[in-house]
């Protein structure tokens, strides 16, 4: 009982600690689509904290909204951002890129 | 994949280039060390502050969790989270389908849609939504019929079905020609338009008002509303992801 306890103890703390280094990569990371990656991953792990947390339809909502489709929006935002900022490395702006890089 | 292998592959490697990219945030030269300090010193008050606050927080949380399991069986579904989105706080959610349905109106108002891909699909892409489409459909109307007695409902169904549209989008799937114009917005609004019509209509029942479902019909009422609204909602983020009007 006590060595269960000990590793939900464990587990939740590297959950949190995965989750503060995932924002903090976040914010400052200069390139805009590794932000953008980085943002969905810290939704996921996200998503697992809520479910840790047994809130599991807040979980399953940030999973497919906060990590799915908000990712996917930033991804689409960050295609029609001109000119492609922090080295933006998707595939549309790839041949740009190679030009002058 | 055809990227030579100096690009910025790895992590770290971003760092260097910043001085080359004029847009690029400097993100760690954007203030000077003294304000720093002080905005660090900042942030720790602020979490000294949320984490005393948390700490203090009353043991077990007040809340209207009895008040909910007590009237559960008067909501229509078994499932407490579903009885308050679409029962007890159905305001609330009719007005989240509305702000999801200002926001499509607000992008459809700044331009119009430029197509998903930048450019042409690849041979994985073209055929994967082949075998994953059907499937996620079929997930999300799992997931909208088990919202009635376990977590789930009509968001995590219409985000799913978000999903699909923006993986066909992706993958370069038109939409039907049957499908571009009034079908799509009808389809948008359907969600907000049967929540409001049913929620009006229950007044004219004995003893009605507004969003009050009666128990006998509550059951069918929010499951032909979270219908309405999943659709309405993969819609709506399907829509948004092409960033403007059709």
């Amino acid at each position: 009982m006590a060595a269960l306890s000990l590793l939900d103890w464990a587990l939740d703390g590297l959950l949190a600690l995965l989750l503060l280094w995932l924002a903090w990569r976040t914010l400052s990371t200069p390139a805009l689509f590794q932000a953008v990656v980085l943002f969905i991953g810290f939704g996921l792990v996200l998503a697992l904290v809520w479910a840790r947390l047994y809130a599991l339809d807040v979980a399953l909502a940030e999973m497919a909204i906060g990590a799915g489709v908000t990712g996917a929006l930033l991804l689409a935002a960050l295609v029609r951002l001109e000119p492609p900022i922090g080295r933006g490395r998707h595939p549309a702006r790839d041949d740009e890129q190679d030009d002058n890089g | 994949m055809a990227e030579p292998p100096n690009k910025d592959g790895g992590g770290r490697r971003t760092v260097p280039d910043r001085t080359k990219t004029p847009g690029s945030v400097p993100a760690h030269r954007a203030l000077p060390a003294a304000a720093r300090a002080l905005l660090a010193l900042l942030m720790l008050g602020l979490f000294g502050g949320l984490a005393m606050a948390v700490l203090s927080l009353s043991e077990p949380a007040p809340g209207l969790a009895a008040a909910v399991a007590e009237h559960l069986a008067a909501s229509g579904v078994d499932h407490p989270v579903t009885a308050v989105l679409l029962n007890f706080r159905g305001y609330d959610t009719l007005l989240e389908m509305v702000v999801l349905l200002l926001a499509l109106v607000g992008v459809w108002s700044v331009g119009r849609a430029r197509g998903c891909a930048g450019h042409a699909p690849g041979p994985l892409l073209r055929q994967l939504p082949r075998l994953l489409a059907p499937l996620m459909v079929l997930v999300a109307g799992y997931l909208l019929w088990v919202g009635a007695h376990a977590p789930g409902g009509a968001f995590q169904a219409g985000s799913l079905l978000g999903g699909v549209g923006i993986l066909l989008c992706l993958s370069g799937q038109p939409l039907p020609r049957w499908a571009d114009g009034p079908v799509l917005r009808l389809a948008a609004l359907l969600g907000v338009a049967v929540f409001a019509l049913l929620g009006v209509a229950v007044v004219l029942l004995p003893d009605g008002a507004p969003l009050a479902w009666p128990p006998a019909l509550a059951k069918h009422l929010i499951l032909t509303i979270e219908l309405a609204a999943m659709l309405s909602i993969g819609v709506i983020l399907a829509a948004l992801f092409t960033g403007g009007r059709p």
